[in-house]
């Protein structure tokens, strides 16, 4: 089991907070990735969960068990370090005996758990080698393998993977995401590489400045954003932001003008807005589509990126930065001006506070 | 050899002195007889009879005058190269010296006495390695006694410095709590307080504690160091958090921390305390003397104390037990300068 559950959790340093009114429930066998810019307060949040840190207030169960007093050795948890803090002066062998040995397990159940993890993340060939003479991914894999033999309740994961380079950090990712499904054991893992959040969860957390800003699946994060903040950093390339005023209001939709004079009209569906508004409009760059119609909004393009199997155009709408995603080879150079379609793509409109009013659907491309 | 002397002649420029040159090999030779000459010259006056020592102007090698016996004479005779008014040298045997003119004999012919200035005379000496005076105290002189005492408190004290004083920073490195960095400063002041001012107060401590005339009145005084708490700290400071933290969660208690986990991370640094520990206790003089009046208790440098007599100092005595009581500092410096210089650039101290 590896049920954990945060009530109100706040955590704080002096005067200032770190962790602000956290509540989350994640379930057992679950995979749950806090993300956020650094700062945030994911990796706190995670050292509190662990039992390294003291909550300030508030309350963290595992299992149904208030835990808020039990030390981190106690709470039957194991974590893998950004840094992997595997013991130097060890052999990988011993690294992983450590933590076995001092829960006075008997030798042959030592020497058991630690041959069936290393063969299951394949180190058997370098156990009696120290950390200093393994490779990063072999580090890496003996952090992992130092907790699977613990058989936690659950794994803390501290950006196991921002020591790998580019292409061993794809094939690790891989393995993690079938690690859990072999081990089926709760998983937290921290990261601020939104494609690891997106490629490994089954829910993320989205946590800024101490606070969670939305909790769903990938999905969820990346259709229907709760804010501004959420839509700006799911997804890559990010959303592009277009100011806009709102002009008309009917029952059900709305019209809009953007800089530069552009209207559009929006299904707003249960949003209630009022003439006048001032809102921010959120179009991710893959949803764009260019059109051949001169009345639609022109972008002057600066910056043509191709990529071969996409090309990126960098322009400026009405005085804002837009960046598209357009399918395939495309005939563009910088200094061109492309008309944009913007009754196609998803809209997401948001207030003043970077709050989601609605989700206009777009005709699609 | 070519390269050797290649490398040492190296000058600045290929060709000509530069005055760099001149001034680095100044600069090194002078160092070298700086550090070295005294070593050199206690090592080689250490072989010299008590009569050599007195000797002035002093020489470096220890000479010894030849002496001859010599028939009709019942004392051995000193032996010198005198100058014959017809300008010949001859080999004499001084009888006696009277104002400014010495009457010498001639070892062959014991019969006639020649009179020679002074000045005209010069000792013949020959190279002699007075080695009774290494000899000689280990029959007499308690050294074994000494050597043990001194041995005993080096090791005991070094021990019990580097388990102290590692828990020490220990704590001070890895444990967040309030006055934390007052801790830290009130043990670094007390770098400032010379032992000679603290050194009554400690005396009473000690006659108190009944631990006057005990080797564990010398130790137990020196084994918390400011100096050491300070290199180990700063050492454990460079180890990272997340490894203790890791620890914490593989269920290991806070003594498995330190001892399984930070002490043998910290190695060089204890390597570096564990030498010069050994060093300031091997050395110590004042402190043991103070606590120790007992002669079967004395550490060697009090033990050699011993030779300087309130009327007569023995010089070929002490100089040479000196000699024995540095061997174990040099060999300790030569076989674990590869930790001081690593664990000095690591701690960041001189």
């Amino acid at each position: 089991m590896g049920e954990i559950k945060l009530t109100d959790v706040k955590k704080s340093y002096g005067a200032l907070a770190v962790l602000k009114d956290i509540d989350l429930h994640i379930k057992d066998g679950e995979f749950v990735v806090f993300v956020g810019p650094s700062g945030c307060g994911k990796s706190t949040l995670l050292r509190t969960i662990a039992g390294l840190e003291k909550v300030t207030s508030g309350e963290i169960e595992i299992d149904g068990k208030r835990v808020n007093d039990v030390t981190a050795a106690d709470r039957g948890l194991a974590m893998v370090f950004q840094s992997y803090a595997l013991y130097p002066h060890m052999s990988v062998r011993q690294n992983l005996a450590f933590g076995l040995e001092n829960s006075n397990m008997p030798k042959a159940e030592i020497t058991e758990r630690i041959n069936e993890a290393a063969r299951m993340l394949e180190i058997e060939s370098y156990m009696d080698r120290r950390p200093g003479q393994l490779s990063g991914g072999q580090r890496q894999r003996v952090a992992i393998g130092r907790a699977i033999v613990r058989r936690p309740t659950a794994f803390l994961l501290d950006e196991p993977l921002s020591n790998l380079d580019a292409e061993l950090r794809v094939s690790t990712r891989a393995e993690l995401a079938a690690l859990h499904a072999r081990l089926g054991s709760t998983m937290i893992y921290v990261t601020h590489d939104q494609v690891e959040a997106m490629t490994l969860a089954h829910r993320i957390v989205v946590m800024r400045a101490g606070k969670i800003e939305q909790v769903g699946t990938p999905l969820e994060l990346y259709n229907v954003p709760a804010n501004r903040f959420v839509a700006g950093f799911i997804g890559a390339p990010h959303m592009n932001f277009l100011k806009a005023d709102v002009v008309a209001v009917s029952s059900g939709s709305a019209t809009l003008t953007f800089a530069g004079g552009y209207r559009a009209d929006l299904q707003t569906g249960q949003a209630k807005l009022q003439v006048g508004d001032k809102v921010t409009v959120g179009v991710r760059p893959q949803h764009l589509v260019v059109s051949s119609d001169p009345q639609h909004p022109a972008a002057k393009l600066y910056l043509v990126e191709a990529l071969g199997s996409e090309t990126v155009v960098h322009g400026d709408i009405g005085g804002e930065k837009l960046l598209a995603v357009l399918p395939g080879q495309q005939r563009l150079n910088a200094g061109d001006t492309v008309h944009f379609d913007l009754s196609k793509p998803v809209l997401h409109v948001f207030d003043d506070n970077g709050h989601r009013l609605f989700t206009h659907p777009g005709s699609g491309a | 050899m070519g390269k050797v002397a290649r490398f040492i002649l190296r000058r600045k420029g290929g060709k000509g002195w530069h005055w760099t040159d001149i001034f680095t090999w100044v600069w090194l030779v002078g160092g070298l007889i700086i550090m070295f000459g005294p070593a050199v010259w206690l090592v080689f006056s250490s072989l010299k009879t008590p009569a050599a020592l007195a000797e002035f102007p002093p020489s470096i090698l220890p000479y010894v005058t030849s002496q001859a016996t010599v028939e009709g004479y019942d004392k051995p005779l000193m032996l010198y190269d005198a100058r014959m008014p017809d300008g010949s040298t001859r080999v004499l045997a001084e009888v006696r010296r009277i104002g400014l003119v010495a009457q010498m004999v001639d070892p062959k012919a014991p019969g006639e006495i020649v009179k020679v200035n002074i000045n005209d005379r010069t000792p013949v000496r020959t190279m002699s390695f007075a080695t009774n005076n290494y000899t000689e105290p280990f029959v007499h002189f308690d050294f074994l006694r000494y050597l043990w005492n001194s041995v005993f408190v080096t090791v005991v004290a070094t021990v019990i410095t580097l388990v102290v004083n590692s828990m020490a920073a220990f704590a001070l490195s890895k444990y967040e709590f309030k006055g934390r960095s007052l801790a830290m400063l009130v043990i670094l002041a007390t770098l400032m307080v010379p032992l000679s001012v603290i050194m009554v107060p400690l005396y009473s401590i000690i006659s108190s504690l009944g631990l006057f005339n005990s080797l564990w009145g010398v130790i137990l005084p020196t084994v918390a160091t400011p100096t050491g708490v300070f290199i180990l700290r700063q050492y454990m400071l460079t180890i990272p958090d997340e490894l203790i933290d890791a620890a914490r969660m593989d269920k290991a208690s806070e003594w498995q921390i330190y001892w399984r986990i930070v002490l043998p991370l910290t190695a060089p640094a204890l390597a570096v305390l564990a030498i010069f520990s050994v060093v300031w206790r091997w050395n110590d003089f004042l402190w043991p003397l103070i606590v120790l009046s007992r002669r079967e208790l004395y550490t060697l440098q009090v033990g050699l104390s011993i030779y300087s007599g309130e009327l007569n100092v023995q010089w070929h005595f002490i100089l040479a037990m000196t000699v024995v009581t540095m061997i174990p500092v040099v060999l300790v410096f030569i076989f674990l300068q590869r930790f001081i210089t690593t664990g000095i650039a690591g701690t960041g101290l001189k």
